[in-house]
């Protein structure tokens, strides 16, 4: 799980424009969310282990690449979001591109983040 | 491309019957759910459409018009109700999970499919927490 701020607005847009597409989410001082991060991985199992995946080595590249990042941060503060809505579309991305770079090549199948018990994203190589 | 999710809740009743059988065939087939006297659940609707996120906005769909589209098009016809009785899909067909999604996609499909360049690639129904049916469409 990942806690953190964010607020929706767009340069590229005048106040009329943010507020008509982001309503409140583009309230000026921002607003936070208890991100669920789910990573699917897929691969055959490993003869000698049993396993698909270390998932105690799984652990440790999440928090590493992700939840030391993120977690507990403003996410418009970060670099990846300089130019970028911090939609949970684009954080969705952001995960994936980070996570597939630390991970062994073609395991990691999709990212799915949850921004509320009402909605949630999912993201896979394209 | 995005996958995006919008989950709701409805709460309506239902039974499982089919007229061309017996009252015995329906009550072997479909056991308590053959009660016509019917039953209810509370039900849970995820809407998913799939699409790139706008370079602007940073959206696929806007979530508020989505959870509009899936009132106005789902929750309005079914929630609160009785299925069997009161929507005109399930006057002959059962109101089974599995043709309540598929329903419930029919329902959807023309508004998604109207807007934003997004497509409506599933709709899961969860009957309970430990059943859903999900349809993503005929191929």
């Amino acid at each position: 799980m990942l806690s953190a701020s964010h607020r929706l607005h767009s340069d590229a847009l005048s106040e009329a424009e943010n507020q008509a597409a982001y309503g409140k989410c583009n309230n000026p001082h921002g607003h936070g969310h208890n991100y669920t991060v789910e990573v699917l991985t897929r691969g055959p199992i490993h003869p000698e282990t049993g396993m698909v995946i270390d998932l105690v080595a799984l652990d440790e590249v999440l928090r590493t690449k992700v939840l030391d990042r993120f977690d507990h941060t403003n996410l418009n503060l970060d670099p990846l979001f300089v130019n970028r809505v911090p939609t949970t579309e684009n954080l969705c991305r952001a995960v994936f591109e980070l996570l597939k770079d630390a991970l062994p090549a073609g395991e990691l199948e999709y990212v799915r983040v949850e921004e509320t018990e009402n909605n949630f994203f999912q993201c896979g190589g394209e | 491309m995005i996958e995006l999710t919008r989950r709701a809740t409805f709460s309506a009743s239902h039974y499982y019957w089919n007229e061309a059988w017996s009252a015995e065939k329906n009550e072997q087939v479909f056991g308590r759910c053959a009660n016509r006297n019917g039953h209810g659940h509370n039900y849970t609707l995820e809407v998913t459409v799939a699409g790139e996120p706008d370079p602007v906005t940073g959206f696929v769909v806007d979530l508020k018009w989505l959870k509009d589209v899936i009132e106005r098009e789902v929750l309005s016809a079914y929630d609160h109700r009785h299925l069997n009785l009161e929507v005109p899909e399930f006057a002959k067909a059962i109101p089974t999970t599995e043709n309540i999604a598929i329903a419930a996609w029919k329902r959807l499909a023309p508004a998604v499919s109207a807007a934003h360049g997004a497509r409506l690639s599933r709709v899961r129904v969860y009957e309970t927490p430990e059943i859903f049916a999900e349809y993503r469409g005929e191929a």
